[in-house]
C-alpha cells in the first residue's frame, strides 16, 4: 500500500517523512505556512519557497476530544470508533509556529515548551487504496 | 457630548425555533424596537442589517414593508452585529440621517459551525486533518493562559454555571436550567480544559436596535441611552487568532486589546467607571480572558475575582448578565448587538430579576470572533 500527502501544496513524503512547504519573505524575513503570496508582517509581494525544520518547542496545545465533522475530516470520524488526538502549535525555531496535530493525547503528558519532533500521521485511505498521510508533531524522549 | 442615542430597542428570543425562520425572527425584532421607540417602520431612513446564515437582511422589507429606505447589508463574522451598529452609529454622526436601525438575526444548523476551506487545489487538508474546528482555538489559547497566569479550571466551571443562572432569569434565553460547577466539570470534555457546558452553541435568534440623532432622542424615549463609542478592529501581525495554519513568531496583542483601548479613549472614560459589561463568551475562557484583554483586571486577577463573585449581577463588575452566549446560543448576526441590547435594558433600569443595583449608568459591549475580529460599543445613560 503506497503512502500519499495529504495534500501536495503543503507538504511532501519524502522516505515516509513529511516536508513542510512554507515560504520566507525576501524582504524582511518573515516566514509564513502554508504557502502563500504577500507578506503579512511588511507587505513584500516576493515570497520564496522553503521546507520548514522538523523540529521545535510546544508553544500551545489542546485535545480534540469529539469526532469532526466528516467532510472534511478524513480521519475517524465515528463516534463509537473515535478517538481523542492532540492539536497545538510547535514553534520552530527562527522560523513560524506550525499548527498540527500531535501523536499525545494525554494532557498529563503534554507540557508548554516541551521538544517536539515532525512525524507521519496517517488518516485513512483514499479511493486508490492509498494511505492518505497528514503531518504531525510527537513529543521527543 | 454624545451625538447618538438609542431609543428603541427590541428581541426575538434567543434558542431553537422550528419553523421561523431566521428574517422572521429579525423582522419580529424590528417591530418590537419601533412599538418600544413609539415610531413607524415607515419613519426609519436607514438600515444596516447582519445576518451570516439566515439570507440577504435587506430582503426583509417584503416583511416589513416596501418604505423605499436605504438598507445595507453587513456580513462581518462575529462582528456583524458591532459592524451594522458602527455603521448605524456614523450614518448619524455624519449627519445625513436622523433615524435608523441596526438589525442582526440567524438561524444555524445543529452542531460546531462547519468551516469552508479556502484551498486552491488538492484536498481540504486543514479540514481532513481535523484542524478547521474554532473549538481548538478556545481550547489552546485558555490552556496557555492558565499556565500562564493560574487560572484553574474551577474558575472556568464559575464562568459557566454564571451564565446558566443568569440565563435563568431571562425570559429571552435559551437555556435557562441552572448548572452547579461540578455539572459543568463534569459535562463531556470537547476541547481540553474546556467542557461541553463551558461552550455557547451556534443557535437563532434576532436583534434590533433604534437609533437617533441625540438632540432627538426625548421625542421617542424618557431615557435613551447614549453610545458613547463604537468600535470594530482587525487583528495586527503576531497575533494568536483562530483558525490560523500557523502564527507568527512574534507576539502582539490582539484585536480586542485594540478595540478596547480605541472605545475608552473615544468615550473619555476608563475601565473603573463601567458599571456592567457584556463579554465575548464563546467558552467560559473567552470570557475570563477578555476581562483582562478589555482593561478591567491584570491578568490571573480574574481567579480571585471570580471566587469571591465579583463578575455575578450583585458583585462589583457584572459580567454578562443576560447569561452571554452561553446561555442565549450565537446565531452570529444577532449576537453582538443581544450584548447593547442587554445593556441598554440594564441602563434603563428594565432588566427585572436580573438588574444590577444601584442604577448602572455605564455599559460595555466585547465581541470576538474569526477570523480575528473585536467590536466594543460603550453605552452611558
Ligand atoms: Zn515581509
Amino acid at each position: 500500500m503506497a503512502q500519499v500527502s495529504i495534500n501536495d501544496n503543503i507538504m511532501d513524503l519524502v522516505d515516509g517523512k513529511p516536508v513542510l512547504k512554507g515560504v520566507r519573505c525576501k524582504d524582511c524575513g518573515n516566514y509564513v505556512f502554508p504557502v502563500q503570496k504577500g507578506c503579512p508582517k511588511c507587505a513584500g509581494a516576493d515570497m520564496e519557497p522553503v521546507q520548514l525544520g522538523d523540529r521545535g518547542k510546544l508553544w500551545a496545545w489542546t485535545i480534540q476530544g469529539f469526532p469532526p465533522k466528516a467532510p472534511p475530516y478524513l480521519g475517524e470520524a465515528d463516534p463509537a470508533k473515535f478517538k481523542p488526538y492532540g492539536v497545538g502549535y510547535v514553534e520552530l525555531p527562527g522560523e513560524v509556529k506550525v499548527e498540527a496535530r500531535l501523536t499525545e493525547s494525554d494532557p498529563a503528558l503534554l507540557k508548554t515548551g516541551m521538544e517536539m519532533q515532525l512525524v507521519a500521521d496517517s488518516l485513512s485511505t483514499d479511493e486508490n487504496g492509498d494511505e492518505i498521510v497528514t503531518y504531525a508533531f510527537s513529543p521527543v524522549n | 457630548m454624545s451625538d447618538v442615542a438609542i431609543v428603541g430597542i427590541g428581541m426575538h428570543p434567543f434558542g431553537r425555533h422550528e419553523g421561523v425562520t431566521g428574517m422572521e425572527q429579525g423582522a419580529a425584532a424590528v417591530r418590537a424596537a419601533c412599538k418600544d421607540a413609539g415610531v413607524e417602520w415607515s419613519d426609519i431612513q436607514f438600515a444596516f442589517g447582519g445576518s451570516m446564515a439566515a439570507g440577504a437582511p435587506d430582503t426583509m422589507v417584503s416583511q416589513l414593508g416596501l418604505t423605499g429606505l436605504q438598507f445595507i447589508n453587513v456580513m462581518n463574522g462575529c462582528a456583524t452585529g458591532g459592524s451594522a451598529l458602527f455603521s448605524a452609529y456614523n450614518s448619524i454622526m455624519s449627519g445625513a440621517f436622523d433615524l435608523g436601525i441596526a438589525v442582526g438575526f440567524d438561524k444555524h444548523e445543529r452542531g460546531a459551525f462547519r468551516i469552508e476551506s479556502g484551498n486552491k487545489s488538492g484536498r481540504d487538508w486543514y479540514g481532513g486533518s481535523g484542524m478547521a474546528l474554532t473549538t481548538q482555538f478556545f481550547g489552546m489559547k485558555i490552556n496557555r493562559y492558565m499556565d500562564q497566569y493560574g487560572i484553574t479550571q474551577q474558575s472556568l466551571a464559575k464562568v459557566a454555571s454564571k451564565a446558566f443562572r443568569n440565563g435563568s432569569m431571562n425570559p429571552m434565553a435559551w437555556r435557562r436550567q441552572p448548572f452547579t460547577d461540578d455539572e459543568v466539570l463534569q459535562s463531556q470534555m470537547l476541547s481540553y480544559p474546556l467542557t461541553q457546558y463551558m461552550f455557547c452553541s451556534p443557535g437563532e435568534g434576532g436583534v434590533a436596535l433604534i437609533l437617533a440623532r441625540a438632540d432627538q432622542a426625548h421625542k421617542y424615549t424618557k431615557n435613551p441611552v447614549y453610545l458613547k463609542a463604537a468600535i470594530v478592529r482587525s487583528r495586527r501581525f503576531g497575533s494568536f487568532e483562530v483558525l490560523a495554519p500557523s502564527l507568527a513568531i512574534e507576539h502582539s496583542a490582539g484585536p480586542t486589546i485594540d478595540a478596547s483601548k480605541a472605545a475608552f479613549e473615544m468615550a473619555g472614560i476608563g475601565p473603573e467607571d463601567v458599571d456592567v459589561a457584556q463579554l465575548q463568551d464563546t467558552e467560559s475562557g473567552a470570557e475570563v480572558m477578555h476581562m483582562a484583554e478589555n482593561g478591567f483586571c491584570e491578568h490571573g486577577e480574574q481567579e480571585h475575582m471570580l471566587a469571591n463573585g465579583e463578575t455575578e449581577i450583585g458583585g462589583r463588575f457584572p459580567v454578562n448578565t443576560d447569561g452571554g452566549c452561553l446561555a442565549n446560543g450565537e446565531p452570529v448576526g444577532a449576537s453582538g448587538l443581544r450584548q447593547v441590547y442587554e445593556v441598554a435594558l440594564q441602563l434603563r433600569g428594565g432588566a427585572g430579576e436580573r438588574q444590577v443595583p444601584n442604577n448602572p449608568k455605564v455599559g460595555y459591549t466585547h465581541v470576538y470572533g474569526a477570523p480575528g475580529i473585536s467590536g466594543v460599543n460603550i453605552l452611558t445613560t
